[in-house]
């Protein structure tokens, strides 16, 4: 990873504002995102990731701050500067929005006409890149034929096509059901570290962060509320946005806040296997669940599960050891 | 009036009518479709948003729609004189009809192109297309289907306002109808116009439609 971000995000604001209403929808947004990793944004709906991602090449305009890349402001370049840059930025979306009258083929190649590359060499390219994506055979199908999963594929083909050195990530697998969310994610962790390519994407699913993301930023109110590495942002969520999106319940909102207790953080752990009741065969204990929040993503799950602490010290030692056994981070609160 | 008087009237009536609509709807398009293309690209949610141009195209547009088609005719009688040589007659009906139905095919195509998917046309645009070839590859080709729909309305709009020409003079089934049936109680010949202009219109329309399915990709 080198030193020197890809992508800085300066002090960036963003207001809509008609006859009546102003919302804020971005403000005073700093972050960076470094070269050849994964970035993820996340926030609630209307946190305002959508209108982030959309000013970074500039398909909204910002009110005020800058979007540099590679140390050029995008926002002060001019149409032709601008139109350069987004060839070298990829984007895909929640609707896939590709063009509906066009094959796949058609589809993939729309980048590489508009760039002015020759036919027969377009023409591989196009094949090169369904290969990346798995779906040769559908060269000729129409958009309508396809599944969502296999439309977002073309849309990711189509991104690649002009060998871009970002890929902004809309919303990409909200429209898709688990497995193809799965799918479409291994193959976006798949283009980023075969091809080098950086990935900026936006979700408002906690587990989507937790797969593929190196980095994280949390959105709330239009604001960053919280930004690290994954991990970090996982286990010490600070923020009251994080700890919603995580699905920390607060712990004043327990009957007893003084009650000692361990928050289990449940970090993709097959969703089949019935922890919680193995602990208590395994432990002889019994475990008295405070509050849990879980999501269940590809058969993997993600969340955070709060249990009363046993009183008798070795009790606790031995569900604390089980826990860790099981690949669960485990900590203490209220001690 | 015996089939064999009735036949070449008729023709000459159907020859008259298409040799008025069809050169009058390609011109109308040549002239129409820019027209409404710009109405959309500056639009205020547009890809190249001139609000001030756009109300002034729209308004001028309306203006030219709300005269009516008889009144429009009388109006461009020395337009008409100027441009095609003559005010009446078949040939020069061309002009006036063309001039109200311009305005009628750039509001048909703003239609056609505004049910294009906003999606697509951005995702064209995070893939640095210039506005132009969002125009020429995105717009035109994905509102195709609807473009041909519209443009056999367009036909059949025009082909309406034919009937009239009898007023300046022109031929054409419709004025078959009223001059030398309704004026000349030979109904025979009226009703015989008068189908012949429905199963012009049946076929346009079937055509119309039939190559606007044909052409759509949407569906499975």
């Amino acid at each position: 990873m080198s030193t020197t971000p890809l992508i800085e995000i300066v002090k960036l604001s963003k207001v809509f504002s008609d006859a009546e209403n102003r919302v804020v929808a971005l403000n005073d947004i700093t972050l960076s995102v470094h070269e050849k990793e994964i970035y993820g944004i996340v926030g609630m709906s209307g946190a305002g990731k959508s209108t982030l991602i959309r000013c970074i090449n500039r398909l909204d305009t910002p009110n005020g701050g800058q979007v540099l890349y590679r140390g050029q402001d995008i926002l002060r370049m001019d149409r032709r500067q601008l139109l350069q840059t987004r060839r070298k930025m990829g984007m895909i979306f929640q609707q896939f929005n590709l063009l509906m009258q066009r094959t796949v083929g058609q589809n993939v190649r729309y980048p590489l006409e508009i760039a002015g590359l020759p036919h027969a060499r377009a023409n591989e390219r196009v094949k090169e890149l369904l290969d990346i994506v798995g779906l040769q055979d559908k060269i000729n199908a129409y958009p309508a034929q396809l599944s969502g999963g296999q439309r977002q594929r073309v849309a990711i083909a189509r991104a690649l096509a002009s060998s871009p050195e970002v890929l902004l990530c809309d919303e990409a697998t909200s429209a898709l059901d688990p497995l193809t969310t799965q799918s479409i994610l291994t193959l976006l962790q798949d283009i980023n570290r075969r091809l080098g390519i950086t990935i900026v994407l936006i979700t408002h699913e906690m587990a989507v962060i937790r797969q593929i993301c190196d980095r994280v930023a949390i959105l709330d109110g239009g604001e960053v509320v919280e930004e690290g590495t994954v991990d970090e942002v996982f286990v010490h969520t600070k923020s009251e946005a994080g700890k919603r999106l995580f699905g920390v319940l607060p712990e004043e909102a327990r009957d007893d806040p003084d009650t000692p207790a361990l928050r289990i953080v449940f970090d993709g752990a097959a969703a089949e296997r019935p922890i919680i009741s193995r602990l208590s065969q395994e432990t002889n204990v019994a475990v008295n669940i405070l509050s849990a929040n879980m999501n269940h993503l590809a058969g993997k799950m993600y969340g955070q599960m709060l249990i009363q602490t046993p009183h008798d010290e070795q009790e606790k030692e031995a569900v604390v050891q089980f826990l860790t056994d099981q690949g669960l981070t485990v900590k203490e609160v209220n001690t | 009036m015996s089939w064999e008087q009735l036949a070449p009237v008729l023709l000459q009536g159907l020859w008259e009518t298409l040799f008025m609509t069809v050169p009058s709807t390609i011109i109308a398009y040549l002239i129409g479709m820019p027209l409404g293309i710009l109405l959309v690209v500056t639009a205020s949610g547009g890809i190249r948003p001139m609000p001030r141009f756009n109300t002034v195209l729209g308004v001028a547009i309306n203006f030219l729609r709300s005269v009516p088609f008889i009144i429009l005719l009388a109006m461009l009688f020395p337009v008409t004189r100027a441009v095609m040589g003559r005010a009446i007659g078949t040939q020069a009906i061309i002009f006036p009809l063309t001039v109200s139905a311009f305005p009628y095919v750039a509001r048909m195509v703003e239609n056609s192109l505004n049910e294009v998917d906003h999606g697509v046309i951005e995702a064209a645009q995070s893939m640095g297309s210039t506005d132009w070839q969002i125009i020429r590859k995105v717009l035109l080709p994905e509102a195709f289907p609807s473009l041909l729909s519209g443009a056999a309305i367009c036909m059949v709009t025009i082909l309406g306002y034919t009937a009239m020409a009898s007023t300046a003079g022109g031929g054409g089934l419709g004025a078959l109808a009223i001059t030398k049936g309704l004026n000349m109680r030979n109904f025979t010949l009226m009703y015989s116009a008068s189908l012949l202009l429905v199963a012009l219109v049946q076929i346009m329309t079937f055509f119309g439609n039939r190559i606007s399915r044909k052409s759509d990709h949407r569906k499975k």
